[in-house]
């Protein structure tokens, strides 16, 4: 943290989450699916940082470590200059108005007792000591910025569609005027047509507001259009940060290659003459990941050096981060034996894009 | 079989309603169909759209109550397969109709092998002994690209990954060599590499065995990669219908349009805004009088709110064997 540059808002650094596994009578320790394995990147602010895999991969555990809605087992998450991961619980309390979650799921993440007034509410109650009547105005305030009639303000969870659910998640979550919202899957459970609805919602309102997103989601041709850079997580590391742009037209590590590829078009001519990079097998067990690479068991282009050596996350282009061996010839030795190498570059890489975004 | 040959289902205006506390649902509004042998017929629409309930509704599915397939016609081997016993129902699905359903984990039975599984039906349909079951249950394995099929048998659904139960859904829905393959959204729960293996199989399948199959999903980037036709459906009703190709290049009605353009591209140029569909799907009250679509139609014009649709033909072929569309709008009628 100490030369970090100014514009990054979000520092995450070698973050880890385990989980523990019990088993035995005796309810021993004997091992722990590790969700998210040594990830580290930063969030510009005013940016969109695109976080994409399949299930499994982590997504989700490190948007909700970065909130310390886990609490992580090693690494440091500076937002705003705290480091969130080693908050006490009151200054963590304090710091919540910064950094806020739209969830995936809008039908389980409100509560379906209480009226959207109350739910879009609650925030301001518990970190502001505005009376009835100001924090109405706001609430009122909110309903008008995700395009809620004010009307509904006494209706239940159940009165409203998906669509409308998520805009009451995405108010909620604006309440105590955030800078970061970390979205996980905002729209995934949502239809098609209502999709496009949130996602222009989500824009105009970082336009507006100048709101720095965490991007989560599977949909790689929504992440596409909303994210300024994409990182690509297989089995809890970050396999390519790159972006969006660049790693659209040529990605560079071959798990964003096979994941970009696989990818339906909806255009029947260019679907027929497409080739794809079709991935044998299953993704392994995050409780007992390959030795070496974690991608090496269904790599296309796996060699002997990815079953033995787990890749460092290093600039191989500007601006690109590639975890791969494949691009080893043209790293910088630095990068290949330890993270310390890789940060540097990667803080580097930042400054860059933080003047050209 | 009454016309056209060699399809091998044909539905003639299906309707299904729900009975619910709340007043009726109407929810297939004289839906009509057909399946060439052979094809690979796409159904898109979004959610309450009504395109599993067609589906299901056609082989005795949906429980009664509440469910009530009210009238129509389901042509399948020569007979009218609504008006049926129960029994002769049961002799037909999974004998002639297979049926791969959404979510791989939790249409196997949790207590039973796989081998069992696969097996039940060439018992019940086939009249197979246990032995000769079971060899044909472990070519099924094989053939849905399970390595090591044998001795996968005796695994439970538990061990397998999301990817390989679907795989094993789709080999317990082919045992009996089916007329017909009804998949509902077979890769909507998976990821997309895994999406894309099952799509590769289905391809396989289709060049190896000849399979006709109705393909049920939301996704009209998978439509594109594996379907001949595609039939799209809005509030429970057929609003476009034509071949694959003539569909994307020149949707014809303003939701399929609306529908195509909602979706980011993943190549080509980026847009900055994406359109949308304002509004919400109409909520299925009564048999439709008017468009369904009119309320969230950019074209919608007087007849449109005092006219349901019939479907009429694009490109002059009869309707239901080209392209066709339910829609007053026309593009001439907007120049002029």
């Amino acid at each position: 943290m100490l030369d970090a540059p100014s514009q990054a808002l979000v520092q995450v650094r070698d973050l880890k989450m385990y989980f523990p596994i019990y088993s035995g009578i005796l309810r021993r320790h004997t091992g722990d699916v590790k969700a998210v394995d040594g990830v580290s990147f930063d969030i510009m602010a005013g940016e969109t940082l695109g976080l994409v895999g399949e299930s499994g991969c982590g997504k989700s555990t490190v948007g909700r470590a970065l909130l310390r809605l886990y609490d992580p087992t090693a690494g440091s998450v500076t937002i705003d200059g705290d480091d969130i991961a080693k908050l006490a619980p009151e200054a963590l309390r304090l710091k919540r108005p910064t950094m806020q979650m739209v969830f995936q799921d809008p039908q389980a993440s409100l509560n379906p007792r209480m009226p959207l007034s109350d739910i879009i509410g609650e925030p301001l109650i518990e970190h502001t000591n505005w009376n009835a009547e100001r924090r109405l105005e706001r609430i009122y305030e909110l309903m008008d910025a995700v395009g809620l009639n004010r009307r509904f303000a006494n209706r239940f969870p159940y009165e409203f569609s998906g669509g409308q659910r998520q805009r009451i998640g995405i108010a909620r979550a604006l309440a105590l005027n955030p800078k970061f919202i970390v979205c996980d899957e905002p729209i995934a459970a949502l239809d098609v047509s209502i999709q496009a609805q949130v996602v222009n919602l989500l824009e105009d309102l970082q336009d507006r507001l100048g709101l720095t997103y965490l991007f989560i989601s599977h949909d790689l041709s929504m992440v596409r259009h909303i994210a300024d850079r994409v990182a690509v997580m297989y089995l809890g590391r970050i396999a390519e940060l790159s972006p969006r742009d660049a790693l659209y037209s040529r990605p560079l590590h071959p798990y964003a290659e096979a994941l970009l590829s696989a990818v339906p078009e909806p255009d029947p001519n260019r679907e027929s003459s497409r080739s794809r990079i079709i991935l044998k097998g299953d993704v392994p067990s995050p409780a007992n990941p390959p030795k070496g690479c974690n991608f090496s068991t269904r790599c296309p282009r796996v060699f002997d050096r990815c079953r033995v050596e787990k890749p460092d996350l290093v600039q191989v282009e500007p601006g690109r981060l590639v975890a791969c061996h494949l691009y080893a010839a043209t790293t910088n030795p630095a990068g290949s034996t330890g993270r310390p190498g890789a940060t540097t570059q990667a803080k580097a890489e930042h400054n860059q894009q933080g003047v050209s975004v | 079989m009454p016309d056209g040959g060699q399809a091998v289902l044909d539905v003639r205006d299906l309707v299904t309603v729900f009975r619910t506390r709340g007043g009726e649902v109407h929810a297939v509004n004289s839906v009509s169909f057909h399946l060439q042998s052979g094809e690979l017929l796409g159904v898109v629409g979004e959610s309450g759209s009504g395109k599993s309930v067609t589906m299901m509704s056609l082989i005795g599915l949906l429980p009664s109550p509440p469910a009530d397939v009210r009238s129509g016609e389901v042509w399948l081997g020569g007979r009218d397969i609504l008006k049926i016993s129960p029994a002769a129902l049961r002799d037909l699905r999974g004998d002639k109709v297979g049926f791969v359903f959404q979510d791989p984990m939790t249409s196997l039975n949790p207590v039973f092998t796989i081998g069992n599984q696969i097996m039940e039906p060439l018992i019940r349909h086939m009249c197979l002994s246990k032995a000769k079951a079971r060899v044909r249950a472990a070519e099924l394995l094989e053939l849905v690209g399970i390595p090591d099929a044998a001795s996968r048998l005796s695994a439970y659904p538990h061990q397998f990954s999301g990817g390989m139960r679907q795989r094993v859904m789709i080999a317990i829905a082919l045992a009996c060599d089916p007329d017909v393959l009804i998949a509902d959204e077979p890769t909507t729960a998976l990821d997309v590499t895994i999406q894309a293996q099952i799509l590769e199989l289905i391809k396989e399948l289709r060049a190896k065995l000849g399979m006709s199959i109705i393909w049920i999903t939301h996704d009209l980037g998978v439509i594109a990669g594996i379907a001949d036709r595609v039939m799209v459906m809005y509030a429970g009703q057929v609003v476009e219908q034509g071949p694959v190709k003539a569909l994307f290049a020149s949707p014809q009605h303003p939701y399929t349009r609306a529908l195509l353009k909602t979706i980011p591209a993943i190549t080509g140029p980026r847009e900055e805004r994406l359109q949308v569909i304002e509004g919400q799907p109409p909520i299925l009250v009564a048999t439709p009088v008017a468009c369904s679509f009119r309320a969230r139609c950019p074209h919608a014009f007087d007849r449109c709110h005092a006219e349901n649709p019939v479907r009429r033909a694009v490109d002059g072929l009869p309707v239901g064997r080209g392209h066709d569309v339910a829609c007053h709008w026309t593009a001439e009628a907007a120049h002029a």
